[in-house]
């Protein structure tokens, strides 16, 4: 690599020389250009800087929420800044991982690196098969050296050196020096770790970009039970984010439901009342042979189907609901998910009755404690054995359809509608088995029962261990080029009137060594004096 | 023992290791001033000086009497700088013994390993600055970061205990990789590695305006040429540490726990953006007019990035509204908004990791 950048010096000299006599009849070519944007392009100093703006680059995408991160974050954060939205939403400061001008950035830096990378392994080549260069003239001068006298014969002594050399692994120059001296080198790996390390990046960017083109990430709420479920098809995702070469076709086919559901609740300590860990009894089908399995599904333990990989992130409540109009018709009964507010599993949701003018909002208490004032409150998430649940909803009525079209089946628009309220007008709350009676002839509402769901994670990333396997190579390269030290030594005896002069001299090729305690070490071993390794 | 008593331990070795990291600052401290105070004898009575580092000027004629007695006050300078140093670093090791078990049984009490919280992360990142100095002070010769090193560690650990403090909590789930014991041991390491590695850097920067510098504490700092060698060494380390945090267990580990292995989450952003920088330094020693100065620099920037990261992000970051100051539970992440499963895993993200 001190070829490569002796290169580059000898490339700036020539930029230098060119700039002091610029030749005026030659006229920039096409052709020159090129060659010099492409100079330009790959040199060490664009390389710094590319990777310094890469750096800045990514900094707004962590302060500015994003779109495809945080959906809901980002419209609230629009919402509230009207006049910046346009100006940040041109410059795709809501997508900053998508924009053009970032990805100008990394793919400037990658072209750069190629062409970094590239002529690098046609020297590291060539290099690699090279002798040791012959001992330079005067050895003293070195900024590492030493030398003593003694009484053995220069033969005895370089046959020494050999020897400790080959010992340390030395690659030693095979055509003999006419005086003699012996060219040792060694840390020929530091380069190829370097290039290893750059080529795996490349390896990575790749595996990562097939991972965000072709994959998806997906979420689903799946009530508990036997009779709920969820198959893989675009419909039943709840959201679903594609990579943009995603097509529908890439979807696994697969169908699952959710057995049993296990949750434990921290009993003592600052979080009691909370859950500690909770697992799900899994039962799915895929296409291919029809044949049911279980897995038993855990946070840190994903389901890998055929690649498709399922994932348990959440879970809650779901109550159990029968609404009736005024003629005692059922007009709605199921569970309804309910959304945790809070890590003692409050939870709120809606039901809206697809037919009928009544339509509810409120809060699920899976303990409740009611408080002296009348209000109630929530202890733990721990619903036991569901007698303190309390679900509390207050009641719309008018074109609950017409003012809830296209919304959330979380909440409920309320826009157009008009609240009834209980006596005193107050909230209706109901324990398990209760009925509420609604006023103005409206019907009424049952808390049957309570289930619970989960939420699923539902993701297919191509690719992902090209880029595992990218990241881990880089590291390894890492190591070499980091912790290799490349030396070179050389050695002399000459015999003169006072003994035999012996000059050892260590020169450190990755400008990051010192190796002095080397030169040391190795005159200590030239001379006997120790028989193991010092450095 | 109980969990409370461990933990009662770890609050006291905590304690312990404070007070002993003040006394060996104070003792450095007054190393330094002695230093200081040898500037004085130093333009009396140049010749006369004979600790190898001070330049001797023209000697100029004193009494061959006030000579002896010069002579005689500036060794015992030079023998108190010796002890106060030996005795400075004496009771690092001591403080940094006590932090150690500060993190150990603060383990214990937990039944995990330590650092579930900033307060835990603080403390075992402190203890890896302290005791990565104490191992390398022989090695690398590091004595002249004494001082630094000490002042950190105990400012930040003070930060960590008088603000960040919470008491024992259990793990929860999602906590319960070993991934993410890996992920964390090698980020907090690396947090320790590119802090020394940055006080160097510093120090480079100081000692550049006063290259020359023959008296106080920035005689004894070793030349540019083997401080930024130093960093640099240090830095690659940290490097490597920081590469397989950020790049491979954590990943993996996300993966695992929220189904994707790279989220752009705040977190993550900042954690790429140092290691870019940190790439873009060793770039830079390798690039001619960039190395030296503008090298260092880097490396400072780098070190804010990663501090911003572990203390800003929590604070100031618009999109992670989920402080790791204030764990949410695992289980309930889900808000009402929670039709967004990454946000979930944001949720999730700032609670587990640093
Ligand atoms: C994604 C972008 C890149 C990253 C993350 C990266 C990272 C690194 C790292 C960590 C080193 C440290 C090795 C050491 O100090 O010995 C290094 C060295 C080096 N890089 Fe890069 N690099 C990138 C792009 C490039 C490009 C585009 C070039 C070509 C101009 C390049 C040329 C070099 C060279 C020549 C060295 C050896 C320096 C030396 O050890 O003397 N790198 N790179």
């Amino acid at each position: 690599m001190s070829d490569l950048k002796e290169s580059a010096a000898s490339r700036a000299a020539r930029a230098e020389r060119e700039r002091q006599h610029p030749s005026p009849i030659r006229e920039l070519t096409l052709r020159e250009l090129a060659r010099w944007s492409w100079r330009q392009l790959t040199s060490m100093r664009t390389a710094l800087l590319l990777l310094l703006l890469l750096a800045l680059a990514a900094v707004p995408g962590s302060l500015i929420p994003q779109e495809n991160i945080d959906s809901v974050k980002t419209t609230n954060w629009q919402a509230a800044h009207t006049t910046l939205t346009p100006v940040y939403r041109r410059l795709g400061l809501f997508d900053v991982y998508g924009t053009p001008w970032f990805a100008a950035i990394y793919i400037l830096l990658m072209i750069s690196l190629v062409g970094c990378i590239v002529p690098r392994l046609a020297v590291y080549w060539r290099g690699l098969r090279a002798q040791p260069p012959a001992a330079p003239r005067n050895l003293g001068r070195m900024p590492d050296s030493a030398s003593y006298t003694t009484s053995e014969s220069a033969e005895e002594v370089t046959a020494r050196a050999r020897q400790v050399l080959r010992r340390k692994r030395y690659r030693i120059r095979r055509e003999p020096a006419a005086d003699g001296a012996i060219s040792a080198e060694r840390g020929y790996l530091r380069e190829a770790g370097n290039l290893l390390f750059h080529v795996s990046v490349i390896v990575v960017l790749v595996g990562f970009a097939v991972g965000s083109l072709f994959g998806y990430k997906g979420g689903v709420n799946v009530l508990v039970g036997d009779q709920y479920g969820f198959s893989n098809e675009l419909t039943q995702y709840d959201d679903f984010a594609p990579g943009s070469l995603f097509r529908p076709s890439m979807l696994n086919s697969f169908d699952l439901h959710i057995h049993d559901f296990h949750v434990d609740w921290l009993q003592s300590g600052p979080r009691q009342g909370m859950a500690k860990g909770f697992k799900s009894d899994l039962q799915y089908q895929t296409s291919t042979d029809g044949a049911t399995k279980s897995y038993r599904l855990e946070v840190n333990h994903p389901l890998d189907i055929g690649g498709t990989e399922v994932f348990l992130i959440g879970h809650g409540y779901a109550p159990i609901i029968t609404v009736r109009d005024a003629k005692g018709n059922i007009t709605y009964s199921g569970p309804q998910i309910f959304l945790p507010e809070n890590q003692s599993f409050l939870s709120f949701g809606a039901v809206k009755p697809p037919t009928g003018n009544v339509a509810l909002e409120g809060l699920f208490y899976p303990s409740a404690l009611s408080l002296s004032d009348g209000s109630v409150t929530n202890i733990t998430g721990d619903i036991g054995d569901k007698s303190a649940a309390v679900l509390s909803f207050q009641v719309w009525t008018g074109d609950v359809a017409k003012a809830n079209e296209g919304q959330s089946v979380y909440t409920l628009n309320t826009a157009g509608l008009k609240q009834v309220t209980a006596a005193g007008g107050k909230a209706f709350n109901l324990h398990m088995g209760q009925t509420a009676k609604l006023p103005d002839g409206l019907g009424s509402v049952t808390f049957d029962d309570v289930t619970r769901w989960n939420k699923l994670q539902i993701s297919q990333t191509p690719f992902k261990h090209v880029a595992l396997g990218g990241v881990t190579l880089a590291l390894i390269g890492l190591l070499g080029s980091l912790f290799i030290r490349p030396r070179r030594v050389w050695v002399r005896a000459r015999e003169t009137d006072g003994g035999t002069l012996v000059e050892v001299a260590v020169l450190d090729r990755s400008g990051n060594d010192e190796v002095g305690v080397v030169v040391s070490g190795l005159v200590a071993q030239l001379q006997g004096r120790v028989e193991e390794e010092l450095s | 023992m109980s969990t409370h008593a461990w933990e009662l331990l770890s609050n006291r070795a905590v304690a312990t290791a404070a007070v002993v990291y003040f006394l060996a600052l104070l003792s450095h401290l007054v190393e330094w001033s002695a230093l200081v105070g040898r500037r004085r004898t130093a333009v009396e009575a140049p010749a006369l000086v004979n600790a190898g580092d001070v330049a001797g000027g023209p000697a100029e004629p004193v009494s061959a009497d006030a000579s002896g007695n010069v002579a005689a006050a500036d060794e015992s300078r030079e023998e108190r700088v010796a002890m106060f140093g030996r005795l400075g670093y004496l009771l690092t090791c001591i403080a940094a013994a006590a932090h150690l078990t500060a993190v150990i049984s603060r383990g214990m009490a937990a039944h995990r390993v330590p650092w579930g919280n900033m307060y835990e992360f603080t403390v075992a990142g402190t203890c890896i600055v302290a005791v990565a100095y104490v191992l390398l002070y022989a090695r690398l010769k590091l004595a002249w970061m004494a001082p630094v090193v000490v002042a950190f560690v105990l400012v930040i650990l003070m930060v960590g205990v008088l603000v960040l403090y919470t008491p024992v909590e259990p793990l929860t789930e999602a906590l319960n990789s070993y991934w993410l014991v890996i992920h964390v041991i090698s980020a907090a390491l690396a947090t320790g590695a590119f802090t020394l590695g940055g006080i160097a850097s510093g120090i480079y920067l100081l000692k550049r305006r006063h290259p020359d510098a023959t008296s106080g504490w920035m005689s004894r700092v070793p030349s540019l040429v083997s401080l930024d060698r130093v960093a640099y060494r240090i830095h690659a380390f940290g490097f490597v540490l920081w590469t397989f945090a950020v790049l491979i267990t954590g990943p993996i580990w996300a993966h695992q726990a929220w189904g994707s292995y790279w989220n752009w989450d705040p977190k993550e952003v900042w954690a790429f953006i140092t290691w870019v920088v940190y790439a873009g330094y060793l770039h830079a020693r390798a690039t001619a007019g960039w190395r030296g100065r503008n090298a260092a620099i880097l490396a400072m920037v780098g070190l804010a990035t990663l501090w911003f990261n572990f203390i800003g992000i929590n604070y100031f970051s618009t999109t992670s509204q989920h402080s790791y100051a204030s764990l949410p539970a695992v289980s309930s992440v889900l808000t009402p908004e929670g039709q967004n499963p990454t946000l979930t895993g944001n949720a999730l993200g700032h609670n587990l990791r640093v």
